[in-house]
């Protein structure tokens, strides 16, 4: 609109020249400009952020002092206190969460109440910020309902996060009385600073009775191993500052220990570390002598000299992350951040996540006696696996540790895992960080297996309507004795195959019609013909093949299942000149492609061509009636990671035109359609999956001097 | 007329800004109102006040929870000592780490007392230690102690169950009220309750249990292990039953489970609801009544009429024939079935709640079987529908991936609980759950070789990287001349002609002292004398002068051209786990003699590489070394040629894989003849072709190869008929446009 009104504006005074009608001309202005106004006033109001002013207004704007007010009397009943026993097959009632498709848990949350005594005095500070975040994150996210009958877990929104700050009886009094308890059944707490002096206990204090507890700072003598969840303590800095991500790389310091009030042994250990090994190792404590509005949370001291904190986390390769009266530090937090790798000296402390998290990874755990080893323990380190720590432990800190938020999901997801193992999350997913999920693969076909020589193979035979060849390829693939079965893919809408086609193989033979027309039919097998393919073990056959199949190429594919095994090789190259790739058909050193002319391969690879194709490349092969091998290929190296395997035909042409055996592409303009697919494909996937290999497999006395007719292959690769 | 054009101006203007101010605002009311009021007044609030909240905690707080007067850490230890000991047990108040420093993990089993009847399986599980290569004779030195008393059976009712073990262990001196003990167990407690009560104290030693209750399970102590039947192979061990992955991978039956129906007692109420899921299709699901003495006395109304459909299907049929498998509790938590599922490929669904599920600390369970609730049986069959079927095909490569890895054998499952037992010892040398997982498995992957994942051969594609571009020569000489020969020069100048290699390491196992530096060929890579012994074992010990991934291991009499170096190792980083080289030979199974053969002759199988000219990974080298028992090693030192078997029986056990077979030049097997009849009288004198070496070294490898194969339990060795070539290789091209052409000549 406002292009098109510019363009009336300008041209206006040239198309209607007169003096009389100046005014309209005024008018027209103003009102477009008015209007012009209008549009963009409501563009600017509905639009861009709907979202949140939405929600400004429709929820209700209330203060949290606003809350209802709830007297507990003084002898209202108290829970007991947590049974260490507890287990998610004893305490916790699965029925609630019932069977639902999405393998969702639905958790509700209880509105927000003060709690006080009889004589008026509250039982603790109504919500943190922090736990207002929690439970505000829980409400956005897919676990919540507002349906108390539907749901699975309940969140009290009394706030137990800090021990300290709550009356732990009145606090177990207002638990009690929640409308659903029962027990403290399915109920799920927040605590991140448990235990209080002089003992510290490592698991919140207030009697909980049967109530998970998603704790930080647990032990392993008070952690319910699949009950509870140990979470980390959230270290508010990280919202404050920005700590950007340190590439790999040396650092200043090997190890850094930052945190404030260690015990005078501890830190006197870490004192003895520091004369034994000099520069290397930093100790900072607190600072004495700041001036007056310097946070002294913010900086640190090591004799004069004064450090910013968190930023000098990052100059160190090691943080020491030490108990104190608690087992879970919020420093633990800021080290992550910092991508620098965690020391934990805490015996018996249940790592955050614990039950998904893979630590080793991430930290290096030492116990406390063994401190004044932890020097030489660290430098036992490879580099290259310190590099991956400080990348998996900024990952962590991303993903888990970042806010309230993630700290809220990942509790949820862990219990949610629990109730529906078979949808978990796997370990993977929760422990990879992006750049590895991106560049690594998983191979579906993980387990190495030779599949046994008997189980035969299905001959996929694509055919337009050049029936002559089609019979002479059927004649020839039904001679190959573990053909199980010959497929037909009849690609012509308009034409019927042939009378009696049927009766002339010996194999069975189904003819598929009416698919439409394309080449990517080949591999799209998804209704019916997918089902039929019987064997695991698939060929792909196009006319006119020249070429015949070998027993050996089955036995090449037997060796390397999870691969295209065929003939003829091609390659992808990078052209300097145009800057993108090109399809080379010439006789190279090199293979990365195989044609799907005469190819074998797993079945799965066309459940995963029909399903799993990225982007729109199916329709791109459809469009172009080319690339389906190419396709074929790219997704193939892409799944498994791993190259092509060429094999040597039992037939060789002298000249290198003969064996191609698509023998369309012989023209120019066929080769720059290809080489059209390969950079179309490399653009959908994002990369370049295809392998670049310099071998070819040959039977194991191929060529050598020795009788032919011994030989398992015989005759292979003659003229 | 001006001052009308500027009203309507200035209404219009006024107007337009109204409806921005207000406007809006209403139209927006308009617009949302209806359908978002009724849910957002149930979410969570929006505080008006939220930004002034309160933080949970304030900073220094949360830096600085320390309180000096509080106890010591060293008094807090002491302290932990004493509170938390027998059922509250953790390593670092009921474990002696101590006794661990000086010789590293070792394990001492008591001797046995030959009046004391063992157990098939207890005999096992003592020799699978005495088998491990942290067995130590000497209490000295060991960490680990193990009983000589049979305590696998402690169900009092039991023909087995020993008496007044109390009393016997207390006659111990190195008891020691059980500290650093690992005690064995299948079953615990009797009927009807079937308690884990063992029947004597146990006081502060391990316990690696069988059907283990989470609840009095010890975690970071305690071992869950599987339940394994009396004929449960000692060693090897059969394979799974996977033999192919199927697409779909449906098969014949979407769950089964055949078994015993309790009506009374514990565990009756899962075994007793099993026959609801039932539908007689896809979902086959048979009880009978038919156990104990006394059944009739208890039988029910369906008793007789699931005793005649019990009867219709067999086990072993319904357990190749199904995707899933029912795995239930019986009476108590862990029952055969759960093997013979993981064997059969069949997915476990298990319905034993409360379950520490057999090495649970180092297994994740989730990627293998299904982790059902006893309570959701009736929601099983859909549960199990709806899992996608890649998520399936995975579980199914997992299941064999760990009966494979630490099932299979008494052997495997003692090993992995003595793996776990060290891996505590050393957190920072520890696996990672990945390495447990992951092929090979955790009893292959050494964590002293390294931590680091892109040190091994087997993780680089799930990483995202890929092995070192280089590679290190190591050449082994043995020739009593002290100077050195032709072929050694030859060689030399060959391989420092590769533009991969970087460095020449020779391992000089000869009498004589090597010839002093400069009588050495000058090379563009670095070149190392290593003084080693007359060991043959030597060549694949793990020198820290390899720093390479690439190892090409050699013989001094090997000939190699560079252009073969180099095609063999392009194709070695394709394949970085398996051994890839030249000259080739095979097994073969000798039906006449009922033993295994040895073949050099050429044949159209290979199934060994030998290792005097060969790419691998320099992680064999600690493999060899380190897993295998110094027992074996001094077996392959006493026969001839049998490293190389070794060595690749060993690669073949962890890859599962053949060995692959490069390109190489005519010449280099008409030169063999000439080496053959070398003088030195060393029996273990690596052969560069044993197709022409003398009948004895012939028979020798025969007696190698099955003595190997009797310390693997079975044949690990895979056959391959393939050779990799380069892709032109002897194609009618012109030689100019072919890499390799060297080789074609």
């Amino acid at each position: 609109i406002m292009c098109a009104s510019a363009k009336y504006n300008t041209r206006g005074p040239a198309l209607i020249p007169r003096m009389k009608t100046k005014h309209r001309i005024y008018y027209i202005t103003l009102f477009s400009i008015v209007l012009l106004g209008l549009i963009a006033t409501g563009i600017f109001q509905f639009w861009p952020h709907s979202i949140e002013s939405s929600n400004d207004w429709t929820v209700e704007k209330r203060s949290v002092h606003d809350v209802p007010l709830v007297k507990l009397p003084a002898d209202s009943p108290i829970p007991e206190r947590g049974d260490l026993s507890c287990r998610m097959h004893t305490c916790f009632d699965v029925y609630r969460c019932g069977f639902n498709p999405k393998n969702k848990i639905k958790v509700y949350i209880y509105s927000l109440k003060k709690y006080v005594d009889e004589y008026g005095t509250s039982v603790s500070n109504t919500i943190s910020r922090e736990y207002n975040e929690l439970l505000t994150a829980i409400s956005d996210s897919e676990f919540y309902t507002d349906d108390v009958n539907r749901a699975c877990l309940f969140v009290p929104s009394i706030d137990v996060l800090n021990q300290n700050a709550l009356r732990i009886k009145e606090t177990a009094q207002a638990l009690a009385q929640l409308s659903r308890w029962d027990r403290g059944t399915n109920h799920l707490l927040f605590n991140m600073l448990p235990g209080g002096p002089p003992d510290y206990n490592t698991a919140l204090d207030v009697p909980r009775d049967r109530a998970l507890l998603a704790g930080g700072g647990f032990s392993t003598w008070t952690y319910r191993q699949g009950y509870d969840v140990s979470i980390p303590v959230y270290s508010p800095l990280s919202a404050e500052v920005d700590v950007p991500e340190r590439g790999p790389g040396p650092r200043r310091y090997f190890i850094l220990s930052s945190q404030m009030s260690l015990h005078p042994e501890y830190r006197s250990e870490l004192e003895a570390l520091q004369a034994e090994n000099g520069e290397s190792v930093l100790i900072l404590d607190k600072c004495t002598n700041l001036s007056d509005g310097v946070p002294a949370v913010r900086k640190r001291c090591h004799r004069n000299q004064v450090f910013d904190y968190p930023q000098v986390l990052q100059e160190s390769t090691f943080c020491v992350v030490l108990r104190d009266a608690r087992l879970g530090q919020a420093v633990l937090s800021d080290v992550l951040q910092a991508g620098c790798v965690p020391v934990i000296i805490a015996d018996s402390y249940i790592l955050p996540f614990s039950e998904v998290l893979d630590w080793k990874r991430a930290s290096v755990v030492i116990p406390e006696e063994k401190m004044p080893e932890m020097y030489s323990i660290l430098q036992s380190v490879p580099q290259r696996q310190i590099e991956e720590m400080q990348r998996q432990a900024r990952w962590f800190w991303e993903a888990y540790f970042r806010s309230m938020k993630a700290i809220a999901l990942a509790t949820l997801q862990i219990i949610n895992d629990r109730i529906y193992p078979y949808a978990a999350i796997s370990y993977e997913d929760w422990n990879d960080p992006p750049a590895v999920k991106w560049s690594s693969v998983s191979n579906p076909l993980f387990l190495p297996l030779i599949p046994p020589q008997s189980q035969g193979f299905t001959a996929i035979v694509l055919t337009y309507d050049r029936v002559e060849s089609l019979f002479r390829v059927i004649t020839e693939v039904s001679k190959v004795p573990s053909l199980s079965k010959l497929l037909v893919v009849w690609n012509n809408q308009n034409k019927n195959p042939p009378e009696g086609f049927c009766s002339k193989v010996t194999v069975v033979l189904s003819a598929k019609q009416r698919i439409s027309s394309s080449l990517g039919n080949m591999f799209f097998l998804g209704c019916v013909p997918y089902q039929r393919i019987e064997s695991d073990l698939c060929i792909t056959v196009t006319l006119p093949s020249r070429s015949s199949l070998s027993h050996l190429s089955l036995q090449v594919w037997r060796e390397f299942p999870d691969r295209l095994v065929g003939y003829p090789g091609r390659l992808h190259l990078w052209d300097h000149e145009m800057n993108k790739w090109k399809y080379e058909s010439e006789w190279t050193n090199e293979v990365s492609m195989v044609l799907t002319g005469a190819a074998f391969y797993h079945k799965y690879f066309n459940y995963l061509y029909t399903y799993k194709m990225p982007g729109d490349i199916k329709n791109w092969v459809d469009a172009h009636m080319n690339c389906e091998d190419i396709a074929m290929n790219f997704l193939v190296a892409n799944v498994t990671g791993k190259s092509v395997i060429k094999v040597t035909p039992r037939k060789k042409f002298k000249c290198p035109e003969c064996t191609a055996i698509d023998g369309l592409s012989l023209d120019q303009t066929h080769m720059v359609e290809r080489s059209e697919c390969i950079n179309k494909f490399a653009s959908v996937f994002g990369t370049m999956p295809l392998k670049v290999v310099e071998h070819r497999a040959d039977p194991v006395l191929y060529k050598d001097d020795f009788p032919e007719k011994l030989k398992s292959f015989p005759n292979i690769g003659s003229l | 007329m001006q001052t009308r054009k500027k009203y309507i101006f200035l209404t219009l203007l006024a107007s337009w800004l109204l409806l921005f101010f207000f406007g809006g605002d209403q139209l927006r009311r308009f617009a949302f109102f209806s359908e978002r009021k009724a849910e957002s007044q149930r979410n969570w609030p929006h505080w008006t006040d939220q930004s002034f909240l309160k933080s949970f905690a304030d900073p220094e707080e949360l830096q600085s929870d320390g309180d000096p007067s509080v106890l010591s850490p060293q008094e807090r230890r002491v302290a932990q000592l004493s509170i938390y000991k027998n059922s509250r047990c953790r390593m670092e108040t009921c474990f002696d780490f101590s006794r661990c420093e000086k010789h590293g993990f070792r394990v001492f089993t008591y001797p046995r007392d030959r009046d004391q009847p063992i157990s098939e399986s207890y005999s096992k599980i003592l020799t699978s230690i005495e088998r491990s290569r942290y067995y130590t004779p000497n209490p000295e030195e060991a960490c680990l102690f193990v009983l000589s008393i049979d305590t696998l059976d402690r169900d009092h009712l039991s023909g087995q169950y020993i008496h007044n073990v109390d009393e016997k262990i207390r006659g111990f001196p190195l008891w020691n009220s059980g500290r650093n003990h690992l005690i064995f167990n299948l079953y615990s407690g009797t009927w009807p309750n079937y308690t884990e009560d063992l029947g004597f104290d146990i006081g502060q030693a391990m316990l690696a249990k069988a059907s283990f209750y989470t609840e009095s399970f010890r975690p970071g102590f305690d071992i869950s292990i599987p339940l394994f039947p009396k004929d449960h192979p000692q060693r090897g061990g059969e394979r799974g039953w996977l033999y192919q992955d199927s697409v779909p991978p449906k098969k014949k039956y979407l769950l089964v489970f055949k078994g015993k129906r309790y009506l009374t007692g514990i565990g009756s109420g899962t075994r007793n609801a099993l026959h609801h899921i039932h539908n007689g299709k896809d979902i086959i699901s048979l009880t009978t009544c038919k156990h104990g003495k006394d059944w009739e006395r208890h039988k029910d109304t369906r008793c007789d009429k699931d005793n005649v459909n019990y009867e219709k299907f067999d086990y072993q049929e319904l357990l190749h024939n199904s995707t899933f498998c029912i795995v239930p509790r019986g009476r108590r938590l862990g029952s055969f079935r759960f093997l013979e599922a993981l064997q059969a490929a069949c997915i476990p669904v298990l319905l034993s709640d409360g379950w520490e599920l057999p090495f649970a600390e180092a297994i994740d369970w989730g990627k293998a079987a299904v982790v059902g609730n006893e309570r959701l049986l009736l929601q099983i069959p859909s549960a199990v529908r709806c899992i996608h079927p890649e998520r399936v095909l995975a579980f199914q490569q997992q299941t064999q991936f760990l009966w494979d890895a630490y099932f299979s054998s008494v052997d495997k499952i003692v090993h992995t609980t003595l793996e776990i037992i060290k891996d505590r010892l050393l957190q920072h040398h520890s696996r990672s759950r990945f390495l447990w997982n992951t092929l090979p498995g955790g009893l292959l992957a050494l964590p002293d070789f390294s931590t680091h994942l892109g040190d091994f051969p087997f993780y680089h594609l799930q990483r995202g990287s890929s092995p070192s571009k280089k590679f290190t020569a190591f050449i082994r000489a043995t020739s009593t001349a002290g100077s050195l020969s032709q072929p050694i020069l030859r060689l030399i100048q060959a391989v420092s002609g590769s533009q991969y290699c970087a460095q020449i390491l020779v391992l000089w196992s000869c009498k004589k002292p090597p010839p002093p530096s400069g009588k050495w060929p000058q090379t563009t890579v670095p070149l190392t004398v290593i003084q080693g012994s007359s060991k043959v074992s030597d060549r694949f010990f793990p020198y820290a002068a390899i720093q390479t991934d690439a190892v090409l291991s050699l013989d001094e009499h090997t000939s190699l051209s560079t252009s073969e170096v180099d095609f063999a190792f392009v194709v070695w980083r394709s394949f970085p786990e398996r051994i890839v080289g030249f000259s080739a030979q095979s097994h073969f199974w000798d039906t006449e003699q009922g033993r295994w053969g040895y073949t050099s002759k050429w044949t159209n199988k290979l199934s060994i590489i030998l290792t005097t000219a060969a790419f691998y990974h320099r992680y064999y080298h600690s493999l060899f070394t380190e897993y295998l028992p110094v027992g074996l090693r001094e077996l392959v030192d006493g026969l001839a040629a049998c490293e190389d078997i070794l060595m690749n029986m060993l690669v073949a056990a962890v890859t599962k894989l053949p060995p692959i077979k490069v390109a190489q030049r005519k010449q280099h097997k008409e030169a063999v003849p000439q080496q053959v009849g070398r003088e030195d009288g060393d029996a273990g004198m690596p052969l560069a072709s044993p197709a022409w070496s003398p009948p004895s070294h012939f028979s020798q490898q025969q007696d190698c190869l099955n003595q190997l194969v009797d310390w693997f339990g079975s044949m690990p060795l895979v056959s391959s008929q393939l050779r990799l070539d380069p892709v032109l290789f002897k194609d009618q091209v012109s030689i100019l446009r072919k890499k390799y052409s060297h080789l074609d000549k």
